[in-house]
């Protein structure tokens, strides 16, 4: 065990573990988040709080963390490189170690062309990759970016990173997962996955280069609301693949909110087969409120207890 | 070379609201090869000037001369006869570097008539892309010629990142990726493994911050 993570300790026990994750609000209201935490600490193991997901400005992701941790769950904090250099970065990184949060989650961030303040000034002072290498110096060689020692405590995170299986070009994608992971990724959550095709030939590429003994992977999904959503994410979001068949599975379905939880249901089953997978994320954006269920159905509950 | 383009003819107008007699300096440089601000653009600019203010009843004096270029003190220094005490402003028609060396020279009010845009190539007659943020120290032979500080839209030395599809950048499906170009050169030269390898923080110091950077070529300087 590198890490006083429970993730860490739940993963390293062989579970299939369930992350889930809550988005923090536009305002300076926790209420939310802690209703959702508690709703969800005992449905999932741990809880991603996004970096100004799709860079709209909203409560910091360690601030959030610090809720959830109060509401009893486990917070795993996104950080993205988009808005903090190098010295912002490994401030905060001290700041929410200090804090309790035991996982990092290190991201480029979405473009800022994206979000409300499409006229800021981007940073982009170093990439995700050297945010996992950074993160993993001060916890194993105790060292800040710049080489020089840290004279108290280091922050021992357990390092998470991101891999899209849908983006191109694809046969690089798994080189650079194995890059992250040689940068010191400990644990590897997917973009959500609905082409199951694709999905099962990146982790043949991952299980022949072994990177699923190198660091966990954890397949992510999306339950879809309706079938405009389904369509959108398939037409307009970048580094996604949703096929035709769930789109039109949507359009068709009687009742969609139910057809979108039982579609990921059947994902999470089928990914709970697949050899190198070791946990699910569930990413119900702005429908966090559904996770138990997906769980429950999933046959993932109860959820294992630690120490 | 730099590209630059021209403000909008009432932004420019407003600039020099107050004044009656005007210098209007194009620059042979990179402005004219771009066609933004050489000794057509000067022309033309001038014109529209004067015309504006005719019809607003406030006639403008225009005197238009261009330099071979603004960034040489050797070409600034021969606009001195064309700044009389009459001239009440001096609109430079060169990228900023240009304006700047006029309003050093000059004691006169300057002002840009150009947006200077970026270090960039013509792609095709009327169209110029950028190709170098003048980082300061070049890595082009780590990623095969395709710059990432510039071309992919978060400067990724480790790339390409999770919103690359089909060669095309997450932020503008007009724009390629810059890492898949990268990709396919590596690829093509048998080189992908230099991918492989962790490229460290950069060194921005050598870029933009710490003030004005400056080359000094001891071998060429004169005193
Ligand atoms: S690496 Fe730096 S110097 Fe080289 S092309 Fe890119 S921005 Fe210009
Ligand atoms: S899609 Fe390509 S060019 Fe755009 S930000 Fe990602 S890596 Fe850079």
């Amino acid at each position: 065990m590198k890490t006083e993570s429970k993730l860490e300790r739940l993963l390293s026990q062989g579970h299939f573990v369930v992350s889930g994750e809550i988005g923090p609000p536009k305002h300076a209201n926790p209420e939310g988040i802690k209703k959702h935490a508690a709703l969800l600490k005992d449905y999932v193991d741990a809880m991603n709080l996004t970096d100004n997901q799709t860079a709209i400005v909203r409560l910091s992701s360690i601030a959030a963390g610090v809720h959830v941790l109060a509401s009893g769950g486990e917070p795993i904090i996104q950080m993205t490189v988009r808005d903090r250099n190098r010295i912002a970065l490994q401030s905060d990184l001290l700041g929410a170690y200090s804090l309790g949060m035991r996982n990092v989650l290190c991201l480029s961030g979405d473009h800022q062309s994206f979000g409300n303040h499409p006229t800021a000034k981007n940073v982009h002072d170093i990439d995700s990759i050297q945010l996992i290498k950074i993160v993993k110096d001060l916890r194993d060689e105790k060292k800040f970016a710049c080489g020089e020692e840290l004279k108290g405590n280091e922050p021992r995170f357990f390092i998470g990173a991101a891999a899209n299986p849908f983006a191109d070009p694809f046969e690089f994608r798994v080189l650079r997962l194995e890059k992250k992971i040689n940068a010191g990724a400990d644990f590897i959550q997917t973009q959500c996955i609905f082409d199951m095709e694709r999905f099962e030939k990146f982790m043949a590429m991952v299980r022949e280069r072994g990177l699923h003994k190198r660091a966990y992977i954890i397949a992510g999904v999306m339950p879809l609301k309706s079938a405009k959503a389904a369509r959108y994410m398939q037409q307009s979001v970048a580094g996604m693949i949703v096929p035709e068949e769930i789109v039109s599975r949507m359009e068709k379905a009687a009742d969609p909110k139910a057809e979108g939880v039982a579609i990921c249901v059947e994902q999470i089953k089928h990914l709970r087969n697949i050899e190198g997978v070791a946990g699910v994320h569930i990413m119900a954006v702005m429908w966090e409120d559904i996770i138990p269920t997906i769980v429950k159905e999933a046959g993932l509950y109860p959820r294992p207890k630690v120490d | 070379m730099i590209i630059a383009e021209a403000k909008p003819l009432a932004e420019v107008a407003g600039l020099i609201n107050d004044a009656q007699k005007i210098l209007v300096v194009g620059c042979g440089g990179c402005v004219t090869v771009c066609l933004a601000g050489g000794e057509k653009e000067t022309g033309i600019l001038a014109a529209a000037l004067r015309m504006l203010r005719k019809k607003e009843g406030n006639p403008l004096e225009t005197v238009e001369v261009t330099l071979t270029r603004q960034c040489d003190p050797e070409y600034v220094d021969m606009l001195a006869k064309y700044v009389t005490d009459d001239i009440d402003a001096i609109i430079s028609l060169a990228c900023g570097v240009g304006v700047q060396f006029l309003a050093e020279r000059y004691p006169k009010w300057v002002v840009p008539a150009l947006n200077t845009k970026f270090a960039g190539a013509t792609i095709e007659h009327g169209v110029w892309e950028e190709r170098c943020g003048l980082c300061g120290e070049c890595i082009l032979y780590k990623t095969g010629g395709i710059c990432p500080v510039i071309r992919c839209s978060k400067s990724i030395l480790n790339g390409p990142c999770g919103g690359s599809q089909n060669g095309k950048c997450e932020v503008n499906p007009e724009t390629p990726c810059a890492w898949q170009l990268i990709y396919d050169r590596l690829k093509t030269l048998g080189k992908l493994d230099l991918l492989l390898e962790i490229q460290p923080p950069k060194d921005w110091s050598k870029s933009r911050d710490g003030g004005p950077r400056k080359v000094v070529r001891e071998d060429v300087r004169l005193a």
